[in-house]
């Protein structure tokens, strides 16, 4: 009885699958002649405003990042901030006339469902990439794209790895830069001699930021007094940690991890009376947007972060207007970066004279020495440049968070 | 004399059955290649074949514990880990001691294999001495526990050898020339890409052949007499422990060899909840309930199906993991609710079950 | 010492979370012989409606975990009637992977109606925090609250089941649900109560871990969740004062592995003091012998 119950379920499951692999077919015969067909599939996509204008085609620009599961507003952001460049860029004539299409897709923050997404975009006719957000994934999409030398820009993958390849770009600091950056501003502007140190050691970014840290806070005069670690499924009883700082006499914590955690830490710390000085990275961007939030906790809380949303120049007050007319939320510094990205991308395909016919090869070998030659000013600094290495060069700004805003310092 | 021509139609049968299952394999190889050469494969669907067959191999490694052994793993995964990362190592070090790439990873599949088998082996004496609930749990804190570990570990090669540590990179003590091959949480990169979906495919045969063989071996039949009654086999001699071990570690080194595959195909590999953690043991365990406990055949494709189907409907991703639990629900208490069993009898099958019965 | 008694407290807090919810999953374990791993998600769940209640109505933390409590009991008795009764009689690994898709379908709920972005919980918890030695050690309101509700709930659940109606019929269930039945005893009724006291006590844990760590995600439930389990099976699942044990042990011996070895393995340190006890003794500390049947 049960083994005839199990063929038929087995049958069943051998004609879906026969199904699907059918429908992956078609699938493929209609890609390349027209995206209207992808259209569908694809969870986003910005096609340029009012169609063909100008009649020279359009640059398709695949984005990818985590949509969903915990790290979900990294990505959010970085797609919300690239598709308001890109609307803009498309308002103002496209890059050399030729209009952007954006299609972004979610990778989760996995590995292998990065790889995924990657190949969902190659499908899609993708003929550069503005990815991925989170590190490492990154490192696993590079692999890919040198070997299709598909041109890769990644707004915030920031371990060493992500621009490992000479078709990758990044626009925000790498893991050491700012662990180095950290010590060095601590040290430099004497914020605190004795600091207390708590990271994510099962997360790539937080321990990379963690390693280059420790090594460059002897050389800053900085005591380290404690250092503890947490991992991602140990993540909500900070007590322990806390009371070492504590107990360490650590006058300033510093905290190179995501802003969830950081919500709580500082959340404990104050349960347990304790209140030192707390300094962050661009992890920490995004504290303020949790939801329910008491900001009053966030108070004198200092980050490296190099955009802050109420900057007074021009350009960064009408990104943030525009974003928060598009998307009702304040932009955080991954916004930023994945606006700066597609403007650098615009900026590095206009002196290489990219168009639209050219295939992802030929666009990739042309904006890889175009990028080098090329400075823009974006919303995390000015005169941006880019060396062979993909390292871009800029300076960090250092913000505080004053009476629940960003306030430089 | 009627005993024994029952007993010749009865391996005929399953001989017939298991070559299904093989041809399923193969005419699927064969389709694909015709399809890619044909232009007609998506590069999506390439990028898929080669996690399809670390599925599958997952999926079928983990029927042998659940479907044959009987004892619930919930810490499959963990073994997966193990292979991963100690291929991974194993082919980043010996990059310059073996330039072929296919010796190289030849020897690497056997390394995740044997580095899964010995986790098995010390899982696997403790642990088969408890029973049901007990066993699960503690496969599931190995699991983790294995995990847990990875994240710590700091391996360095320079010229005066390898250098360990759990406490962090610096503490290596490397010189300045050597290379970290293993940096804790951050784990390995720069695997070489030696996947591909021949060797999948062949891996997955490999796996079947296995599988397939112990199940219709004396040791297969004393491994399932262990499940069917535990007190029963024990009385007639049969030795519990050497043949739970066993199919254990036989499990064990499979999903070692699913690891090494999933290691060589991605050039960064870190341990975290969603690959190596206990979401992950799970997920092939649906693989192996949807497809049917102790079906090989059917975890394998319920696996095929199971990864295929959130890929293909990308803009729902929103809604995957809500259709699985609803199927899972829906297909267990389809599969296993005594009253609609019997309802199924009186109504569905009503010869094949009277037929079955006798 | 200051830190040291500091850390053993907070580790009983952390402990007396758990010790609640493994309550709720070995109360159901020696009733319908089951594991209900999807008894993390409830909390969770319950977590939900307290923040729904308390921050977006604006209403008070009592209404909230008493409206936490209700829906949580509802739901409790709704998924055990419609997912685990079908399966009473069919093998314990279908019902545990029912429970593992119950899981799964109420944290993907929670993900399409909340969000995965995470939420800041505002504490349900008003007591002052307690400043001993000078101020050198100070402990949290949470802390303490935490602590008396774990205590005041082992008496009460103990209580109910020596000397109500309700209770006697639960044990004789646990005992015989056969016998139980010729006894005049309604079985399934019985089960549903447990799941209803279990869900129950699955929203005050909720309440309380948020309170003392107060972030809210789908997957807040999980892995305490996992831990309590582990926690239930550590003290002999099945058992009541075991759930208090093995909760309590867990929570302390996980904040001073955190403290005094290390702090990235202090997860493994507790699964393998699991592995080891349950080498030692293979039904966990309190649990019964079972005896088996030929």
């Amino acid at each position: 009885m049960k083994k005839s119950m199990k063929k038929l379920l087995s049958l069943g499951l051998a004609i879906a699958m026969a199904a699907s692999l059918t429908a992956c077919g078609s699938g493929k015969a209609s890609e390349g002649t027209t995206a209207a067909g992808t259209e569908t599939k694809g969870e986003t996509q910005t096609t340029a405003a009012g169609g063909a204008a100008t009649g020279e085609g359009t640059i398709k620009i695949g984005g990818i990042g985590p949509i969903s599961g915990s790290t979900a507003i990294y990505g959010q952001a970085v797609k919300n901030g690239a598709e308001l460049a890109v609307n803009e860029i498309n308002a103002n004539g496209g890059i050399n006339g030729a209009k952007i299409e954006f299609n972004f897709q979610d990778d989760e923050n996995d590995t292998e469902k990065s790889v995924n997404a990657y190949n969902t975009l190659k499908d899609w006719g993708m003929q550069l990439l503005v990815g991925t957000v989170t590190s490492a994934p990154c490192i696993a999409v590079g692999a890919e794209s040198s070997n299709d030398n598909m041109f890769q820009l990644t707004p915030s993958g920031s371990a060493v790895d992500c621009t490992k390849f000479e078709n990758q770009f990044r626009v925000c600091f790498s893991d050491p830069n700012q662990g180095a950056a950290s010590a060095q501003y601590i040290g430099e502007n004497k914020l605190a001699t004795k600091v207390a140190v708590i990271y994510d050691s099962s997360d790539v970014y937080s321990s990379g930021i963690h390693d280059k840290f420790i090594s460059e806070a002897a050389n800053q005069g900085i005591e380290i007094a404690s250092d503890e670690a947490f991992t991602a499924d140990n993540n909500t009883n900070f007590s322990v940690q806390l009371q070492k700082a504590q107990d360490s006499g650590a006058e300033l914590v510093f905290l190179p991890i995501y802003y969830s955690q950081a919500a709580l830490i500082l959340a404990q710390a104050k349960q347990m009376g304790y209140a030192p000085a707390f300094f962050g990275c661009d992890g920490l961007d995004g504290l303020l947007t949790v939801e329910n939030f008491d900001t009053k906790l966030a108070e004198n809380v200092m980050l490296l972060t190099p955009f802050a949303a109420d900057a007074k120049d021009d350009l960064t007050q009408k990104f943030v207007t525009s974003f928060k007319e598009k998307y009702n939320e304040t932009p955080n510094q991954f916004a930023a970066d994945a606006y700066d990205a597609v403007y650098a991308v615009k900026a590095a395909a206009e002196k290489a004279g990219v168009t639209a016919d050219m295939d992802a090869s030929a666009i990739c070998d042309k904006l890889k020495t175009a990028m080098t030659e090329i400075s823009i000013n974006g919303l995390t600094g000015e005169n941006m440049k880019w060396s062979a290495d993909g390292e871009p060069d800029k300076a960090p700004k250092a913000v505080k968070i004053v009476n629940g805003v960003y306030t430089a310092m | 004399m009627e005993k024994s021509t029952a007993k010749k139609f009865h391996i005929d049968k399953t001989f017939k059955t298991n070559l299904i299952t093989y041809s399923i394999v193969i005419a699927a190889f064969i389709i694909v290649q015709i399809l890619i050469s044909a232009g007609q494969v998506s590069s999506l669907m390439k990028g898929l074949l080669v996690p399809l067959c670390i599925y599958s191999i997952m999926a079928i490694s983990l029927n042998l514990t659940v479907g044959i052994l009987g004892e619930l793993s919930l810490g499959h995964a963990g073994f997966m880990c193990m292979g991963a990362f100690a291929s991974s190592i194993f082919s980043i070090s010996m990059m310059d001691s073996i330039p072929s790439a296919g010796v190289r990873f030849f020897f690497a599949i056997l390394v995740g294999a044997a580095a899964a088998a010995a986790a098995g082996i010390v899982v696997g004496i403790p642990v088969l001495r408890l029973r049901g609930d007990y066993l699960a749990i503690v496969t599931l804190a190995f699991g983790e526990i294995i995990k847990n570990v990875v994240n710590v570990l700091y391996l360095g090669k320079d010229s005066n050898g390898f250098h360990f540590s759990m406490k962090n990179a610096m503490a290596l003590k490397m010189e300045k020339s050597g290379t970290i091959i293993l940096n804790g949480a951050q784990g390995i990169t720069g695997t070489p890409k030696n996947s591909t979906f021949a060797i999948g495919v062949i891996l997955t045969l490999i796996t079947l052949f296995i599988v397939l063989n112990l199940i219709n071996s004396r040791s297969g039949r004393a491994i399932m007499s262990v499940r069917d009654n535990r007190i029963a086999a024990e009385s007639i001699g049969i030795n519990i422990t050497k043949y739970k071990l066993m199919a254990f570690t036989i499990s064990a080194s499979l999903a070692g060899v699913a690891g090494v595959l999933y290691s060589h195909n991605l050039s960064s590999l870190t341990a975290t909840q969603k690959n190596f953690g206990y979401n992950q043991s799970i997920m092939i365990l649906v693989f192996v309930v949807l497809g049917g406990i102790g079906n090989i055949r059917g975890s394998m494709i319920a696996a095929v199906i199971l990864t295929l189907l959130p890929e293909l409907l990308r803009g729902l991703n929103a809604y995957r993991m809500l259709i699985y639990a609803i199927i899972l629900i829906v297909m267990m208490i389809f599969n296993w609710s005594p009253k609609l069993i019997d309802f199924r009898k009186r109504y569905f099958h009503l010869n094949r079950a009277k037929k079955e019965r006798v | 010492m200051m830190s040291f008694i500091s850390y053993f407290i907070n580790g009983l807090s952390l402990g007396s979370v758990y010790a609640i919810i493994a309550l709720g999953y070995t109360m159901v374990y020696g009733i319908a012989k089951m594991l209900n791993f999807a008894h993390g998600d409830v909390i969770m769940i319950g977590g939900y409606v307290v923040f729904t209640v308390v921050s977006t109505m604006g209403l008070g933390p009592v209404a909230g975990i008493l409206l936490a409590v209700i829906l949580c009991t509802v739901l409790g008795v709704v998924i055990e009637g419609v997912a685990y009764r079908p399966l009473r009689m069919a093998s314990p690994l279908a019902v545990l992977i029912t429970a593992i898709g119950v899981s799964y379908l109420l944290q993907n709920i929670a993900l399409l109606v909340f969000g995965s972005n995470p939420k800041s919980f505002t504490s349900v918890v008003t007591v002052p925090a307690l400043k001993l030695a000078d101020g050198k050690l100070t402990i949290s309101g949470e802390t303490i609250v935490t602590i008396i509700s774990c205590v005041v709930i082992m008496i009460g659940l103990t209580t109910f089941i020596k000397k109500t109606r309700a209770g006697q019929a639960m044990l004789a269930v646990s005992e015989d649900k056969g016998a139980a039945q010729l006894m005049g005893i309604n079985v399934d009724g019985t089960i549903a109560l447990t799941f209803a006291i279990g869900s129950a006590l699955a929203a005050i844990a909720g309440a309380l871990l948020c309170s003392a760590y107060p972030t809210l995600t789908p997957y807040t439930g999980s892995m305490p969740g996992i831990k309590a389990f582990v926690a239930a099976v550590f003290g002999g699942i099945g058992s009541i004062p075991g759930a208090l044990i093995g909760g309590l042990l867990l929570g302390v011996i996980e904040n001073l592995s955190k403290a005094y070895i290390s702090s990235q393995l202090s997860d493994a340190i507790v699964f393998a003091v699991l592995i080891v006890v349950l080498l030692v003794k293979p039904t966990g500390i309190l649990g019964k012998k079972i005896n088996e049947k030929v």
